[in-house]
């Protein structure tokens, strides 16, 4: 089947090789990085994360979200979302190749990444992180692939598949919850050392993929003759406003007890991102733009008659995307550093080198979501 | 011991990957506690006879610690280790090093407290918790707990993804952004510890080089007045007796993570 990305039309093709030039400036970048070490990075002592593991962290949402379309298909047996589940599903593995590759450019010593196998070691979260994040690239590719093959040949799915589509489930729950889990047990970092981490976690995830599900079948709508389905995209839309809703509730919670209870460590984290912290307040402006636009986007979205529009669905849809990444892509991890455990603060700038890697692993998933939803929309075409 | 350890930890691994056993789940939630019970015959509890016969600690005396002082301890350190130093702040990698009384009881600070200690440098470096959050979070082992409690590194086995950075809750680590060895030009070497390469993390190791060959560690025995190193474990140890005379303070103390570094005052 795969065969079929490789015939497209010219655009296809310009859009193709312009993802290959991205991938390549950063693979440059990469084996510079190789060579001279994490150095490259604006990362210190200090902020010893930035925005490979902020971007891994937001794009295990993304994955995640993909099971907002499986539960209500099949477990619902919403048969709405029969033509589009596939588009989840894929956008999962792309999200999934895009985590695993963030933690490979992150890692200083990424050729003795096997140590993880080699000396599994139960007690660390990253171990079970590796553990999910493989099985639910895996559930996806064989739930996806499989069912793609089905509807080639006009036939039913085969029914082996049927456990792996209910795995899925508490599978895409699971992702998200052991990564909030990386964060959520680590004492000292006050801004992460919360229990609702893991809802939060799911909400934004809730939020963050299905609105980047929608764009993308708007898109495909526009580029190719598929109809992804007007009831299909508004009860996407649906999911994502109250899951946004309550990632933004959420949010708030976290106020309510950092402040409220007065205790300066779980003050100091919130503080720096949004009123600055020690007359420091580089992020100040994107977390508030984050929380304009996240509101601003649940607002379009409880509107019927705009929800309906397409265009403001598209900006409502963008505007949740950027507002959970800034929120979990910019924001979570930063704010975890800052202020550092001796209560001092030293702020990040990420370095040409290191967006430009980061940006070619976007890329590389750009690149495995045209081919695979290239291939699906041929099938589709084909079938018709 | 240490064959014992790893055979443990594998099993421990695979039982908790295949859910037979709660085992995987107990090291999850309180890790260390097995590491007790380990080549025990059935774990039948925790026995006196078998609590550590050895368990390293250090005590500072805040009063008689000045400039002077870090600078010759960490003039002593930076040499037996090798430690780079680089020119910006970035790329910086240090084991022991100065820093000021609000820095170093950053949530429990006291304004009111003498002047004259709130002026004082806090020698600060690895406290070698009990419950080390670094261990814990570390995905290959590569930071493991001895038996007489040093947390130590295996550079060897590092994958270098600052998991244990993120979790200490003491600012105690440091990651070799790029080449130490660069950090090392023009400076003499010190041949009979190993430097590092870029990509590992690296820390205080309580000078485990040295109290294996039964000496103390370099700053302590560069600064007697200041440092006492010794066995807490032992009711009759010198580092017990300044304990039991004077007023100590340590780290952090409400993460549970019970640090043994204690500052005198």
């Amino acid at each position: 089947m795969l065969e079929k990305a490789l015939v497209g039309s010219q655009r296809y093709w310009g859009w193709i090789i312009f993802l290959l030039a991205v991938i390549g400036v950063g693979f440059a970048c990469w084996i510079y990085q190789l060579n001279y070490g994490l150095g490259i990075t604006g990362m210190s002592r200090d902020i010893s994360w930035g925005v490979y593991i902020a971007q891994f962290t937001y794009f295990v949402g993304v994955a995640a979200g993909a099971v907002m379309l499986v539960i209500p298909k099949y477990l619902h047996h919403y048969q709405k979302y029969a033509n589009i589940v596939i588009f989840g599903e894929f956008l999962a593995i792309a999200a999934v190749v895009m985590c695993l590759l963030f933690i490979i450019v992150d890692i200083g010593q990424p050729q003795r990444m096997l140590n993880v196998l080699f000396y599994p070691t139960p007690n660390s979260i990253l171990f079970w992180d590796m553990i999910v994040l493989n099985g639910y690239l895996a559930i996806n590719i064989i739930v996806g692939w499989n069912s793609l093959l089905a509807e080639r040949k006009h036939v039913p799915p085969p029914a082996w598949i049927k456990p792996f589509i209910y795995l899925s489930i508490p599978w895409a729950i699971s992702i998200h919850t052991v990564t909030a889990f990386l964060y959520a047990g680590l004492p000292g970092r006050h801004l992460w050392l919360t229990a609702i981490m893991a809802p939060r976690f799911l909400a934004s995830a809730f939020a963050a993929g299905p609105s980047l599900l929608i764009l993308l079948l708007l898109l495909v709508k526009k580029l190719t003759r598929f109809e992804p389905g007007e009831e299909a995209i508004q009860s996407v839309a649906k999911t994502v406003c109250y899951a946004q809703i309550a990632n933004m509730f959420f949010l708030a919670l976290e106020f309510f007890t950092a402040f409220y209870s007065n205790i300066p460590g779980h003050m100091s984290g919130l503080k720096y991102l949004f009123f600055g912290l020690d007359g420091y307040h580089e992020l100040v402006p994107w977390m508030w733009t984050s929380i304009t636009f996240g509101l601003f986007g649940i607002l379009l979205l409880l509107i019927p008659p705009l929800r309906r529009n397409h265009t403001f669905l598209v900006v409502a849809c963008a505007s949740i995307f950027f507002s959970t990444w800034v929120d979990k892509g910019v924001g979570l991890v930063i704010g975890g550093f800052i202020p550092n455990p001796l209560e001092q603060v030293t702020e990040y700038h990420p370095t040409f080198p290191e967006i430009a890697i980061a940006t070619a692993i976007w890329a590389i998933g750009a690149l495995i979501l045209t081919i695979l939803y290239k291939v699906v929309v041929s099938v589709r075409q084909e079938n018709a | 011991m240490s064959m014992d350890r790893r055979e443990f930890i594998k099993i421990a691994g695979i039982s908790a990957l295949l859910g037979i056993t709660g085992k995987g789940a107990f090291e999850l939630l309180r890790p260390g506690d097995l590491d007790a019970f380990e080549g025990q015959e059935g774990g039948a509890g925790l026995r006196k006879e078998d609590l550590p016969k050895i368990r390293w600690g250090m005590t500072i005396d805040v009063k008689k610690c000045d400039g002077q002082v870090v600078q010759k301890v960490r003039g002593v350190c930076d040499y037996l280790h090798n430690i780079p130093h680089f020119n910006n702040k970035k790329d910086e990698v240090k084991w022991i090093w100065g820093d000021t009384y609000e820095h170093a009881f950053a949530d429990g600070a006291n304004e009111y407290i003498d002047d004259a200690i709130k002026e004082l440098p806090f020698l600060l470096l690895c406290n070698h918790c009990d419950h080390p959050p670094c261990v814990r979070v570390c995905p290959t082992r590569a930071t493991f707990k001895r038996p007489d409690g040093i947390v130590a590194m295996d550079y060897h086995r590092c994958i270098g993804c600052r998991f244990c950075m993120a979790a200490c809750p003491f600012g105690s680590r440091s990651f070799n952004w790029r080449d130490p060895r660069e950090g090392l030009k023009g400076r003499k070497l010190n041949p009979e510890f190993p430097t590092r390469m870029r990509g590992v993390v690296e820390k205080c190791n309580f000078c485990v080089e040295r109290i294996d060959k039964g000496q103390i560690p370099a700053c302590a025995e560069a600064a007697p007045e200041v440092m006492t190193f010794g066995n807490l474990a032992d009711p009759n140890s010198n580092i017990r007796q300044v304990l039991r005379v004077r007023t100590s303070l340590r780290r952090k103390i409400e993460l549970g993570t019970e640090p043994f570094v204690f500052y005198l005052v």
